[in-house]
């Protein structure tokens, strides 16, 4: 063992923080002006952009906060309960 | 080698100079702010060569040089009393960090009431941070023991931050001559730090201070532990070879006077452990056998040597300049707590006094010793603690 603790940077060092959501985001892809929005504001760094600006959540680790729905300027992420979520996307 | 004649805090301004040390950060406070002001006129004048950091308070202070060491830089600071209290979560933090900084603390009373002179509370409660603990006599002991210390701290075996405290203008403004040492002389002696585990580096990042559930969070406490109790061993190196390259050695973690065939040992800390040889010295011509125990270091607690006195003397008399409320003498409480598991039990008379920067002199600790004598003589114990010079 080293003699103080520390860490190197990994993802999910903390393990699977996703499992602590209760409510996860969903983007209505037909409204989003791909304005990277969500992308700035997500505190935990979870949301990937494509190189147009197509965001996409890695529900692994979103802890279900919910500011991406808040900030989205065209109000097109929607919270929705986990099953609903799997429902509308085919289970992705 | 030269000798130079100043105040030791003047003194400790050299002492970093001569160390290398790469970062001070500090904040004035009566008695310790001439350390910082010397540092500052060091820097100007481009002999102190490192980074001075001017900080708004001790709090900041410590975390300055916490982030100073973690980065691999050698750090120090100075402080009194309240700035050392306001440091107290840095204390800890640096302890538990593993690192390496030292801090030069210029006993004084904690307020209220108000008081600017000696009491060594202030470090006292303090003890339990993790830190290594020196109090010095002299100019010349706080200087050289700056140097040590950060050899002693940056020991991998050890890798504990060092506090070396002096009395408050008994010491810190008190001029008198000590032998400085050219950073070159020093080079010998101490080499560059290379933290031995991680370093803050953006080029390569860590978290450090991360979280660490409870599988896992005694053993660093226990490491911690054995690193400080490492100390001893490490420092009887550090001092033999401080001895072989500079001459100087100031007798480890007690320096011990007549002690060999003495009944009764005096033991105390700081400045007036150096009045008390000189009680020692006239006790001895009146006929009593009585030794003089300085301890240097009260953490770690050098058991092992207070065991060996404590196997062939009477009895100790145990001076504090400081009081752990509701319990008494600290270190006459931890000289009861070593003996215990031994077979020998000799008396421990504790007294407190001097508080405030009540002067304590050869006269005051005669009287003291020969109260313990008179214990011995007599069989009976009496009070197990005496503060000396109290009002009624």
């Amino acid at each position: 063992m080293p003699k103080t603790s520390y860490s190197r940077p990994t993802i999910g060092a903390t393990g699977e923080t996703g499992s602590w959501r209760t409510f996860d985001p969903v983007v209505n892809y037909n409204e989003c002006s791909k304005c990277r929005t969500c992308w700035l504001y997500c505190p935990e760094a979870v949301i990937s952009v494509d190189e147009d600006g197509t965001p996409h959540t890695d529900y692994n680790y979103c802890k279900g906060c919910g500011i991406c729905a808040q900030v989205c300027p065209k109000q097109c992420i929607e919270m929705v309960r986990t099953d609903e979520r799997k429902r509308r996307t085919g289970g992705v | 080698m030269k000798t130079e004649l100043m105040s030791a805090n003047y003194a400790a301004a050299r002492s970093i100079v001569s160390a290398r040390v790469e970062v001070v950060a500090a904040y004035p406070i009566t008695p310790a702010t001439t350390v910082p002001e010397q540092v500052a006129f060091l820097n100007e004048e481009g002999i102190y060569k490192g980074q001075f950091i001017r900080v708004e308070s001790e709090h900041s202070a410590i975390f300055a040089c916490i982030g100073a060491s973690s980065t691999g830089a050698r750090a120090f600071t100075a402080t009194s009393s309240n700035g050392l209290l306001l440091m107290d979560e840095g204390l800890h933090w640096a302890a538990a960090a593993r690192l390496p900084i030292v801090i030069n603390n210029v006993n004084r009373s904690v307020s209220p009431s108000w008081n600017i002179h000696v009491t060594h509370d202030d470090s006292i409660s303090k003890r339990d941070t993790g830190w290594i603990q020196f109090y010095v006599s002299s100019v010349d002991e706080v200087y050289h023991t700056i140097i040590q210390s950060f050899r002693l701290a940056e020991d991998e075996r050890v890798l504990m931050p060092v506090m070396v405290n002096s009395d408050g203008f008994v010491l810190s403004h008190t001029l008198s001559t000590f032998d400085y040492l050219e950073p070159e002389e020093v080079d010998k002696f101490l080499p560059p730090y290379s933290p031995p585990h991680w370093v803050m580096d953006p080029a390569d990042p860590v978290s450090h201070g991360n979280i660490v559930f409870p599988e896992y969070y005694q053993e660093f406490r226990y490491m911690m532990h054995e690193g400080t109790k490492n100390a001893l061993k490490v420092y009887e190196e550090v001092e033999k070879d401080y001895k072989k390259l500079f001459g100087k050695y100031f007798g480890g973690p007690i320096d011990c006077f007549k002690c060999d065939d003495a009944k009764v040992v005096f033991t105390s800390q700081g400045s007036m452990a150096a009045e008390a040889i000189d009680a020692v010295k006239e006790l001895r011509e009146e006929g009593y056998k009585v030794g003089n125990a300085r301890v240097r270091m009260i953490r770690p607690f050098p058991v092992e040597r207070i065991r060996d006195l404590g196997s062939h003397v009477k009895a100790f008399a145990s001076f504090d300049r400081g009081v752990s409320y509701g319990f008494g003498g600290p270190v006459a409480n931890d000289i009861r707590s070593s003996m215990y598991n031994t077979k020998h039990r000799p008396m421990v008379k504790s007294y407190i006094g001097g508080l405030g920067g009540r002067d304590v002199t050869v006269a005051d600790i005669k009287e003291m010793i020969l109260d313990t004598y008179n214990a011995v003589e007599t069989g009976e114990l009496g009070p197990e603690e005496t503060w000396h010079d109290l009002m009624e």
